[in-house]
């Protein structure tokens, strides 16, 4: 069983960071509203105020990492340059998708939406984990300032949510490939049925 | 013999819970509209890269990547900076709240519509 760097790479950059981070949405949003909920059931404990904390900052390098690694290390590799007279586009994802009217959409559409929209996710997240951070339970007591992180964490949800389905979308019709073969697991062939 | 009941120290209500409730919100004002101005220059910088042949080369700041690196990288820069003075600014102010978050919800809103190739090629007339 092989993959290629590439390969291995682009997964870490949408499953490793991308998915990781989308998941980690629905324990934020959930403990965001319960501390900040204007008569929480229960308070929470400082205890729980810096495990949300950690949490969040975990989220943070997350997205970080998602956007640093999807704009300086897969998009060159999707949008490079095939030489004249290529024929074989396999290797030129930008390319292979713009090729076609059949699939040049995934590229106009899906990539142009992706590659700008998933920056807001980062700035989004960053400001939420410091507004709680410095805020911590006295996010109840200003509205405005609860409303404003529960919107942006929204909003960054969302805006990872278009780019991971576009990723995941363009992976499947365009997929990343090239470099050196990692050798995971030895197989053996086994005959035809 | 009755037993007394010691009285537990409640634990979300220390001195550091005390000092939170009477925090301004500068600080936390400053941090969302400083998030919604990174995130309009994110939209700017996208159509204005997409538009202008001469901003879109002006904006590569690593040609792998063509203009995406200079359009994220100075709408970053635009979003700290922004943040970096309204905190200063704002430190220990109480702001109209309500306000800010009217203007900081407009500027995410512009942010990624700006961001949506349809609405870049509808300003564009594409």
């Amino acid at each position: 069983m092989e993959i290629s760097l590439r390969d291995l790479l682009t997964v870490l950059h949408g499953m490793g960071f991308g998915a990781l981070f989308m998941l980690a949405f629905a324990g934020a949003v959930a403990e965001l509203y319960r501390m900040s909920a204007p008569a929480p059931a229960a308070p929470a404990s400082p205890r729980e105020q810096r495990l949300l904390w950690w949490y969040l900052f975990a989220m943070v390098v997350l997205a970080w990492a998602a956007v640093l690694s999807g704009t300086y290390m897969v998009y060159p590799w999707y949008r490079a340059v095939p030489p004249a007279g290529t024929a074989d586009l396999a290797n030129y994802p930008k390319f292979l998708l713009t090729s076609s009217p059949t699939t040049s959409k995934w590229h106009s559409l899906g990539m142009e939406w992706k590659e700008h929209v998933s920056w807001l996710a980062p700035i989004a997240i960053t400001m939420v984990a410091y507004v709680t951070a410095r805020y911590r339970r006295a996010l109840t007591r200003p509205r405005q300032l609860r409303t404003a992180v529960l919107v942006f964490v929204v909003v960054a949800f969302a805006a990872t949510g278009v780019a991971g389905a576009f990723g995941a979308f363009l992976n499947k019709y365009a997929p990343v490939r090239g470099g050196p073969a990692i050798h995971l697991i030895g197989g053996e062939a086994e005959e035809g049925d | 013999m009755n037993k007394v009941e010691s009285k537990r120290p409640d634990l979300t209500m220390g001195p550091a819970a005390v000092s939170e409730e009477t925090l301004p919100n500068g600080p936390g004002a400053s941090a969302i509209l400083a998030a919604g101005i990174g995130s309009a220059a994110l939209g700017v910088f996208a159509l204005a890269g997409d538009a202008f042949p001469a901003i879109n080369r002006l904006f590569t700041f690593y040609r792998p990547s063509g203009a995406l690196s200079g359009v994220t990288t100075v709408a970053v820069v635009v979003w700290l900076v922004a943040w970096l003075l309204l905190a200063r600014r704002w430190a220990t102010e109480t702001v109209a709240m309500a306000k800010v978050n009217v203007v900081a919800f407009v500027l995410l809103a512009v942010g990624v519509l700006l961001t949506f190739p349809p609405f870049m090629d509808l300003l564009q007339g594409k």
